[in-house]
C-alpha cells in the first residue's frame, strides 16, 4: 500500500475481475454456477471485460486456447466448481500438450468445507495436476491479485502452458473489502526461465551447419510461440538449408516457399521424411521429437548430428539423443545463430549443398509434389476441399482451425500458411472437438478476420451446441465439414491393419447438418457433387458475418498418404495404398 | 542404477502431491522418499531415492527441476555424501534371546529405546545395509515390527544445498 495514495478496497470477487482487466485481458469464456455467483456479480457490475457465455465448459477452455495461439496471450476461462471444473479438463491437457498459455479460474466450495464432500465439490488442484504447468489454490482474499499476476506469468513465460487458479466461495465474498493494488510485476524464486542460449554451443551449432552437406531444419511449435519465425525464415534463407515443419510449426516458415519440403513425420510429405533420413545435420528448433515425427528412434536420422535448440531443458534428450543441446529462447538463440553465421558464410560448402537440392527435387518433383493424390470422376475428394478452401481464401491471411483425423491432415498438408499462429490445432492431446470454439476464440478477438474450421462429421458432434453461441455474440465463422460419413483416420487404420473391420467407426443417422445449422439460426449449405464445390466454397466466404456451415460430402474410401510404417525410419512410408517406400 | 536426489522445495500446500505425482505420471521409480522443513521454515528439504537408466534420472531431475515449487536440487550420488536411514525395530525379548539382543543392538550401536518383559525396541541408524544386516542378525523370526523412515543424505564435504 502507497501512502497517502487513495487506496480502494474491493471485495475478492470485484480483485478477480479487476485483476483480469488490469492484466489486460479482454475477454473471458465461461459459463456460471453456485461457486462463482458472487464472480459473476462482480462481472455484472464491471464493462472493462467482456464475459462471453459458452454452452459447455469445453468449449470455454477451447476459445481461450484459439485466442491464444493466435495471438501468443494467454486465454481465460472461468468456470464453476465439480462439474464446471471437471468439463475443462480436456480443454487443459489440449493446450498441455501443445505449450498454449491459458488461465482455468475455477471456483471452489467455501473453504472451511473443503474435503467434505459438498455439493459440487471437486479437488480441482487435484485433478489437474498432471496437465498444468501450475495451479494455485487461494486461500486468502488479499492474495488475490498476485496470484492472479503469477499465474499470467507463469503462462505466458518460458515454455508456455495452462495455470489453474481455484477460487473457494468464501474468498469471493462481497461483503469483505479489501486494499487493492495490482503487482507490476511478480519474482518466483524457483522459476527462472533460461533468458539466452549457450554462446559457445551455439558457435558450435553455426560450424556444423555450415559444414554440413546434407543440412534440414526442423522446426516446430515453439518457433511459433517463440515468436522466431522472422529469425528462421531469415537463417534458412541465408544458409539455403531445406525447412520442414512439424504440424504445430506449420506457418513458421512460409509454406508456399521453394525451400520448404512439407510436413514431417508420420503423414509428412515424402520429400521432408526423405531428406529428414539421409540428412548429416539436423538443427531441430522449438521441436520435442514426438513419435508422431520420428517413427522408430532407434532408426531415426541414422548419419545425421542433432543440434537441437528448445528453451525447456526436458524436452532436450527425451526420446533422442542430442549431439549440440542449446537450452534457451528460439528467438535470441536463432538470432545469435543468423548474426554468426553471416560471418562465416565463406565456410560453407555451396557445391555440396547444391547436390542436397538437387537430391530433394528429384525426390518433389518424383512424386509430383508434396502431397499427391488421385482425383475421381463423380467423387469429391477430401484434398479437393482443402484446396478450394485455400484458393479461396489465400490471399485474406485467414485462420484456420481444425479438429482431429483425417480432416486434420488434410488441410495440415494442402493449405499452405505463410504466416505464424495462422494455423490452429490440437497437435498434441489430438482433442476432437477442439476446432468450432478454437475457431470462435479467434474470430471474437479478430472481427474483420476470415476464420474457417476444418472438420469432420464425427469431431464437430463433440462441441456442436456452441452454434448457438456463435448465434448469441454473432461470430461469423465458417464450418468446412468434411463429411464422409465415417470416423476417417479410424476406419483409415481398421482398413490397413484389422482387414477392414469397421468396428464402430462408422456412424448411423448422421444429422442433416444443413438444417441442423439452420435452426440454430445460421446458413447451411450442402455439396454433393464436385462441380458445387468452388461456388459453395466462395458463396460461403462471401456471406462475411455470418456462420456457414459447408457440409461437403467427400470419399469415405480416401486415405491420408504418405503414411510412415510401425517400427521403420522415417523413409519407410505407404505412399498409396498399394505402393510403399 | 541408484540415485539419492535431494530436493529443496517451497514449503506450500501441494508440492508434495506435485512431486509424487510426477513420479507416477511419467512411470519413475521411488524406492523411498522422506520430507521435512528445514531451518529456513519456507522451504522444506526432500530426499527420493529411486532407480533408473542414466537417461532416465536425466529426465527426472530435468522434469523435478520444471515443477515451479522445486527451489533446487542435488543428484547426491553424483559425489561423496553420506546416507543415513532410521529404523525402529520390535524384537522378541526374553528368555536367552533378550541377553543375545542386546548384545547384537551394541554390536550395531543401536539402542533399546523401549522395553517390556518379552519385548525390546531398538533404535538404528545406519545405510540401508546395514539396517538389512542388524535384522539377519536378529533373525526373522524374532522380528515383530520394523518401521523404517527411508533414506535421506547430504554431501560430505564443504558443498551445501542452500539458497
Amino acid at each position: 500500500m502507497t501512502e497517502g495514495k487513495q487506496v480502494e478496497l474491493l471485495s475478492g470477487a470485484d480483485m478477480v475481475v479487476r485483476a483480469l482487466a488490469d492484466e489486460g485481458v479482454e475477454y473471458i469464456y465461461g459459463y456460471p454456477g453456485g461457486a462463482l455467483l458472487h464472480v459473476y456479480d462482480a462481472i455484472f457490475r464491471q464493462d472493462k471485460i467482456t464475459h462471453i457465455l459458452v454452452r459447455h465448459e469445453q468449449a470455454a477452455t477451447h476459445m481461450a486456447d484459439g485466442y491464444a495461439r493466435s495471438s501468443g496471450k494467454a486465454g481465460v476461462a472461468l468456470v464453476t466448481s465439480g462439474p464446471g471444473a471437471t468439463n475443462t479438463i480436456t480443454g487443459i491437457a489440449t493446450a498441455y500438450m501443445d505449450s498454449i498459455p491459458m488461465v482455468v479460474l475455477s471456483g471452489q466450495v467455501p473453504s472451511r468445507f473443503i474435503g467434505t464432500d459438498m455439493f459440487q465439490e471437486t479437488d480441482m488442484v487435484g485433478i489437474s495436476r498432471p496437465i498444468v504447468k501450475h495451479s494455485f489454490l487461494v486461500k486468502r482474499a488479499e492474495d488475490i491479485p498476485e496470484v492472479i499476476k503469477k499465474a499470467f506469468y507463469i503462462a505466458q513465460t518460458g515454455r508456455p502452458g495452462p495455470v489453474v487458479v481455484d477460487l473457494p466461495k468464501d474468498i469471493t465474498d462481497l461483503t469483505k473489502k479489501f486494499p487493492y493494488e495490482y503487482p507490476g510485476k511478480v519474482k518466483i524464486r524457483s522459476y527462472n526461465p533460461p533468458q539466452k542460449g549457450h554462446t559457445g554451443q551455439i558457435r558450435k551449432a553455426v560450424d556444423l551447419l555450415m559444414k554440413a552437406r546434407r543440412p534440414i531444419i526442423y522446426a516446430g511449435g515453439g518457433v511459433v510461440l517463440g515468436d522466431a519465425s522472422d529469425q528462421l525464415t531469415r537463417l534458412a534463407k541465408q544458409t539455403g538449408v531445406p525447412v520442414t515443419n512439424t504440424l504445430m510449426g506449420l506457418g513458421s516458415y512460409p509454406g508456399t516457399d521453394d525451400q520448404f519440403v512439407g510436413m514431417l513425420g508420420m503423414h509428412g510429405s515424402y520429400t521432408a521424411n526423405l531428406a529428414m533420413h539421409h540428412s548429416d545435420l539436423v538443427l531441430a528448433v522449438g521441436v520435442r521429437f514426438d513419435d508422431r515425427v520420428t517413427n522408430s528412434t532407434s532408426k531415426f536420422c541414422p548419419t545425421a548430428k542433432i543440434v537441437h535448440v528448445d528453451i525447456d531443458p526436458a524436452s532436450i534428450a527425451k526420446t533422442v539423443p542430442v549431439d549440440v543441446p542449446i537450452v534457451g529462447p528460439v528467438l535470441s538463440v536463432l538470432k545469435e545463430m543468423n548474426d554468426l553465421a553471416v560471418a562465416s558464410a565463406g565456410a560453407q560448402d555451396k557445391e555440396a549443398l547444391s547436390n542436397w537440392w538437387k537430391q530433394i527435387n528429384e525426390w518433389r518433383s518424383g512424386q509430383g509434389g508434396l502431397f499427391p493424390y488421385e482425383t475421381a470422376e463423380g467423387i469429391i475428394k477430401p484434398q479437393q476441399v482443402v484446396q478450394a478452401l485455400y484458393e479461396v481464401t489465400k490471399n485474406d491471411d485467414a485462420y484456420i482451425t481444425t479438429d482431429v483425423g483425417q480432416h486434420q491432415m488434410f488441410a495440415a498438408q494442402h493449405y499452405l500458411f505463410n504466416k505464424p499462429n495462422r494455423w490452429i490445432t490440437s497437435g498434441g492431446l489430438g482433442t476432437m472437438g477442439f476446432g468450432l470454439p478454437a475457431a470462435m476464440g479467434v474470430k471474437l478477438h479478430n472481427p474483420d478476420a476470415t476464420v474457417a474450421c476444418v472438420t469432420g462429421e464425427g469431431s464437430i458432434q463433440m462441441n456442436i451446441q456452441e452454434l448457438s453461441t456463435c448465434r448469441q455474440y454473432d461470430l461469423g465463422v465458417k464450418v468446412i465439414n468434411l463429411n464422409n460419413q465415417a470416423l476417417g483416420m479410424v476406419r483409415q487404420w481398421q482398413t490397413m491393419q484389422y482387414s477392414s473391420r469397421y468396428s464402430h467407426s462408422y456412424m448411423e443417422s448422421l444429422p442433416d447438418f444443413k438444417k441442423l445449422v439452420e435452426a440454430y439460426g445460421h446458413v447451411g449449405i450442402t455439396v454433393t457433387e464436385a462441380k458445387d464445390l468452388m461456388p459453395a466454397m466462395e458463396e460461403a466466404f462471401s456471406l462475411k458475418d455470418r456462420l456457414v456451415f459447408l457440409d461437403v460430402a467427400v470419399d469415405t474410401n480416401e486415405h491420408v498418404y504418405p503414411m510412415q510404417i510401425k517400427d521403420g525410419s522415417m523413409r519407410d512410408m505407404w505412399l498409396t495404398k498399394t505402393e510403399r517406400t | 542404477m541408484r540415485r539419492i536426489i535431494s530436493v529443496l522445495v517451497e514449503n506450500e500446500p501441494g508440492a508434495l502431491s506435485r512431486i509424487v505425482g510426477l513420479f507416477a505420471q511419467r512411470n519413475y521409480n521411488i524406492e523411498s522418499l522422506t520430507v521435512a522443513p528445514t531451518e529456513d521454515e519456507t522451504l522444506s528439504r526432500l530426499t527420493v531415492v529411486t532407480d533408473g537408466k542414466p537417461e532416465t534420472i536425466e529426465q527426472i531431475t530435468k522434469q523435478l527441476n520444471k515443477l515451479i515449487d522445486v527451489v533446487k536440487l542435488v543428484d547426491l550420488t553424483e559425489g561423496a555424501h553420506i546416507e543415513r536411514e532410521l529404523m525402529l525395530i520390535k524384537v522378541k525379548a526374553h528368555g536367552a534371546l533378550r541377553a543375545e539382543i542386546k548384545r547384537t543392538a551394541d554390536i550395531f550401536r543401536g539402542q533399546i529405546v523401549d522395553v517390556t518383559s518379552g519385548v525390546y525396541t531398538v533404535q538404528l541408524t545406519g545405510t540401508g545395509e546395514k539396517l538389512d544386516a542388524f535384522i539377519d542378525a536378529v533373525g526373522e523370526s524374532t522380528v515383530l515390527e520394523v518401521v523404517r523412515s527411508g533414506v535421506t543424505g547430504i554431501a560430505r564435504g564443504e558443498k551445501v544445498l542452500s539458497l
